[in-house]
């Protein structure tokens, strides 16, 4: 095989792995807009705000720290060590489950009815809060996330693989993150406890009935609210599992929100309902931005993976307005 | 009925017309004709394909076989913006007003295939633009007169009661002065005196402007009142056609209505 | 009391039809033009031109253009950072390839080419609908954005890549660059915003406003109805974006005077200007105003009490101030999904009966 090969493959297998991060944040937007219609800009923040939260836990920063010492002059930072990470861990999903039960009681109760557009409007100005707060609370700068998973290139993979090149070309092995490895394999769980959960629990049967019509839902006795608090606290569950994996790969900062804005053409490719269409979107998406990258990228002057996406996904629709698990729309009057 | 001379040549025809969505047959093999003048029902039990071919009539769906002729003319593929500017207009089984205007919003843009001052004056407000305006203006007041909707001018459509609506969506479909007015289910959900108001209305816009009509209705009997000729469809397929009468006394729309005794 | 209607006679269709149908409005538009054209610029300083009236007046127009398609039309557009882009880069192309020409012209001619990519971006709202239109207009906001960065061109080559607005003067006077006195871009500005608010209320009154608004309320009627979908959505696409090229190329020209893609025009500006329209309230020329003055004045207000006043960190005040804006988008949706034009047509129906208010 000839290095030339070999590369394109590592890049298609890289931007799998891309793209099973970019699945992943989707798979949050997908459930939101199932359970309640609302498109929520605000998951990349969420992942942003939950990753903070975390690494503020791990190593025992006093929030909203910045603000006491302005106000009061003092001088404090942390108050120790810090917890250990799965304590922290479900901390984080404790303040995420709050956050989720203050948001349906302030803001969520009162939009009942209301028009997509302005839902979705509601949802940036969360985005705002929420990234205003999550500084506030843990201070801008970059941090580091450390959970325990191994990262770097793997060696036996590399190893493994040099052999394949033809003898007398240059061929230095394949080269994967071993973090992106474990990304792949907690994002594929997750979405098997996910379908097992909304297709074999009585919540997540209820789940998916509050999806399909809001008012037959009421009749038939299921809480609204209750499923909307829920359906929120999981989608900052998937959030956290998001925000470990990138804030582990690059770091966390505010750059990780706009994640949110990746996954949005993996929305449109796969549709905002379909949980398999966000999984074999964020493929797409993934392999075609590296993919391009790499083959045309370097002559328009590189860094095209900041429109790439949005450029196939309008191509797409221009083809199949639908997405590609929706069912062909007819207009009636 | 007023006298026999107020109805005229064919203006519109549609020859063995068929229509289907996927697998699913909406349409089988119709064919009728309107004369200029007249009122013409198209009636039939639910999912009898009767919206599918007002559809098709004004250019909203397009049939896989048949030809529709308007005016003497066969009529190639259109958009139904084309149709609306060659003179058909209609109004909509759900109400399709624009619900966040005023009625005289509504209207005002009922005549918008008659208005054709460009951009310069639009966006001075001068000249032919308010001028054109102005003559619009004083058309769609007669309607609102004629209508009896001068206190609701102002206020949105969304507001309004279901009854009302339906008049001013019958408004917005004459201020288009179509030649051809398709009305979709104007009497669904009325009670007894709107029926009453409304079927003066289709006929008086019948005598007064000689505009041809052509109506869905399932109430059977103002269809047979207002019309001259009716079309009775089932399953998509055409039953009969023909005068109130010939109509009332057809053995298959009989069996089509009240059920046939399979013994 | 003194704000009624009674008495207040209409005879003709033509008094009915103006735009502010009560006396009382007539007079206070009137009053309050002739204070800005001839009171202000007299009293105008350094500080409330660049940091109050000149952006206030900018991102007004910005807000005129997108509510135009998005509050008429209806259609959802988060590319109005990229169009005011291309309004700025054509102003500066336009700017140094032809240094004598009027900055009024300059401004007119980058509006007219953004409203040319604006039909070009447009084209898929004949096809994509909602939310999903409102994600591929994205395309063209991250597209823009990384075309300016990444060609030369656009930027003259400069080393930095960013572009500078040299002078340029309006009957002599300099408008653009450092040395432009502050009443002079202010009334540069003012006149602009002045006439473009005007067509704006006079098309979207007439026979193009109603296709809109036709099309923003229900397409598939609309089309019934003879009005063709394609011209509607283009149309409001060509003059949104060219109110949006305007802005763009003021904001860069007049107020920023050297801008960085990235920066002055990212997807943040996309957002501002959308929730300019909604807060303000959709299809709304007045809302327009109201919500530029507000998502400006706010964050120019917090920043005085905060740093200047208790003299906080710079950085603390702007997250307070994220937090604030998140706060106050998500309480104004909650309470008024309207907007501030709603809130003030309900005072004025309040007003009109007062002081008897049954």
């Amino acid at each position: 095989m000839s290095p030339l090969f070999l590369n394109a493959l590592e890049v298609i297998v890289n931007g799998l792995m891309a793209g099973i991060m970019y699945s992943l944040v989707a798979l949050g937007f997908v459930l939101i807009f199932k359970a309640s219609g609302i498109f929520n800009y605000a998951q990349g923040v969420t992942a942003l705000f939950a990753a903070l939260t975390l690494v503020g836990f791990q190593t025992g920063q006093v929030p909203f720290a910045h603000l006491i010492n302005t106000i009061f002059g003092t001088k404090i930072h942390h108050w120790g060590d810090g917890f250990n990470t799965i304590l922290a861990i479900i901390l984080t999903m404790l303040v995420m489950i709050l956050f989720a039960w203050l948001l349906e009681k302030i803001v969520l109760k009162h939009m009942v009815n209301q028009a997509p557009i302005i839902l979705f409007m509601t949802t940036i100005g969360l985005a705002y809060f929420m990234e205003g707060f999550g500084d506030l609370m843990w201070g801008a700068d970059i941090k580091t996330m450390d959970v325990g998973l191994p990262s770097g290139g793997s060696l036996w993979l590399e190893d493994f693989t040099k052999g394949w090149a033809a003898s007398g070309t240059e061929y230095y092995g394949m080269y994967i993150d071993v973090l992106d490895v474990w990304a792949a394999g907690i994002a594929i769980l997750l979405v098997v406890a996910l379908t097992l959960f909304s297709q074999y629990t009585k919540t997540g049967r209820a789940l998916r009935a509050v999806a399909d019509d809001h008012q037959a839902a009421l009749t038939v006795g299921i809480s609204l609210r209750t499923i909307w608090i829920i359906v929120w606290s999981l989608s900052g569950f998937v959030a956290l599992v998001a925000g470990i994996m990138w804030g582990s790969k690059s770091g966390v900062q505010f750059s990780l929100s706009l994640i949110a804005l990746k996954a949005l053409p993996v929305l449109i490719l796969g549709g905002f309902t379909s949980i398999p269409g966000a999984i074999i979107g964020g493929l797409i998406i993934g392999v075609g931005e590296k993919l391009f990258e790499y083959s045309v990228g370097g002559l328009l002057g590189g860094a095209t993976e900041n429109w790439f996406a949005y450029v196939l996904a309008l191509a797409f629709l221009m083809f199949r307005p639908q997405g590609l698990f929706g069912e062909k729309i007819i207009e009636r009057v | 009925m007023s006298g026999e001379n107020r109805i005229g040549d064919t203006i519109l025809e549609v020859k063995n017309i068929s229509l289907s969505f996927g697998g699913v047959k909406a349409l089988t093999d119709i064919s009728f004709d309107i004369k200029e003048g007249e009122v013409r029902a198209i009636i039939g039990p639910n999912g009898a394909g009767k919206s599918s071919m007002l559809n098709v009539i004004n250019g909203f769906y397009h049939p896989q076989q048949g030809e529709v002729w308007f005016r003497g003319k066969k009529r190639v593929a259109m958009k139904p913006y084309q149709v609306a500017r060659q003179g058909v207009a209609r109004t909509f089984q759900n109400i399709a007003l624009f619900k966040g205007m005023s009625t005289l919003d509504n209207l005002m843009t009922g005549r918008i295939t008659h208005m054709k001052t460009n951009l310069f004056w639009q966006s001075i407000w001068a000249g032919p633009a308010a001028k054109e305006e102005l003559e619009h203006r004083e058309r769609v007041e007669h309607i609102i007169d004629f209508l009896g909707i001068q206190a609701i001018r102002k206020t949105p459509v969304g507001r309004l009661p279901y009854g009302m609506q339906k008049r001013v969506e019958l408004g917005r479909a004459l201020a288009a002065e179509p030649k051809l007015l398709l009305l979709d289910e104007p009497m669904a959900g009325m009670n007894q005196e709107e029926k009453e108001d409304m079927s003066r209305f289709i006929l008086d816009v019948n005598d007064e402007f000689g505009t041809t009509i052509t109506l869905i209705e399932h109430d059977i009997g103002v269809v047979m009142d207002l019309s001259d000729r009716i079309v009775v469809l089932d399953y998509g397929c055409k039953l009969a056609d023909g005068t109130p009468d010939v109509v009332r006394n057809d053995q298959d729309v009989i069996n089509a209505y009240l059920g046939v005794s399979h013994d | 009391m003194f704000y009624r209607e009674s008495g207040d006679f209409k005879t003709s269709y033509a008094e009915d039809q103006q735009s502010f149908p009560i006396k009382f409005d007539r007079y206070a538009i009137w009053i309050l033009l002739g204070f800005a054209f001839f009171v202000v610029p007299f009293f105008i300083n350094d500080y409330w031109e660049k940091s109050v009236l000149v952006p206030f007046l900018v991102w007004s127009m910005a807000a005129l253009g997108l509510n135009i398609l998005t509050g008429y039309c209806g259609q959802v557009s988060l590319g109005t950072g990229g169009f005011m882009a291309v309004g700025a880069y054509s102003c500066y192309k336009l700017m140094i390839a032809f240094p004598g020409m009027n900055i009024f012209i300059v401004v007119i001619i980058a509006g007219l080419i953004t409203a040319l990519v604006g039909i070009a971006f447009g084209l898929p709202s004949l096809r994509i609908k909602g939310f999903y239109l409102a994600v591929a207009t994205l395309a063209s906001q991250f597209f823009l954005i990384w075309m300016f960065n990444k060609i030369p061109w656009f930027y003259n080559y400069s080393a930095s890549g960013m572009i500078t607005a040299p002078e340029r003067t309006m009957f002599g006077i300099a408008i653009s660059g450092p040395s432009a006195p502050s009443w002079a871009t202010y009334l540069f500005c003012l006149t602009l915003v002045t006439i473009f608010a005007f067509i704006a209320r006079n098309l979207t009154r007439g026979r193009i406003g109603r296709a809109w608004k036709a099309i923003h309320d229900m397409d598939i009627a609309a089309e019934i109805i003879g009005i063709p979908p394609l011209q509607a959505k283009l149309s409001a696409f060509a003059i949104s974006s060219f109110y949006i090229g305007m802005a763009g190329a003021m904001l860069f020209g007049v107020y920023l005077g050297s801008a960085e893609p990235g920066e002055a025009f990212g997807i943040n500006v996309s957002f501002l200007v959308l929730f300019m329209v909604i807060v303000g309230g959709l299809g709304s020329i007045l809302g327009s105003f109201l919500g530029a003055a507000f998502l400006i004045l706010i964050p120019v207000l917090m920043k005085n009490i905060m740093v200047g006043g208790f003299g906080w960190p710079a950085d603390l005040a702007a997250h307070l101030e994220l937090v604030f804006i998140g706060g106050l988008i998500m309480f104004f949706l909650v309470v008024e999904p309207h907007g501030l034009a709603q809130l003030w047509r309900i005072t004025k129906e309040k007003l009109r009966l007062w002081p008897f208010p049954h």
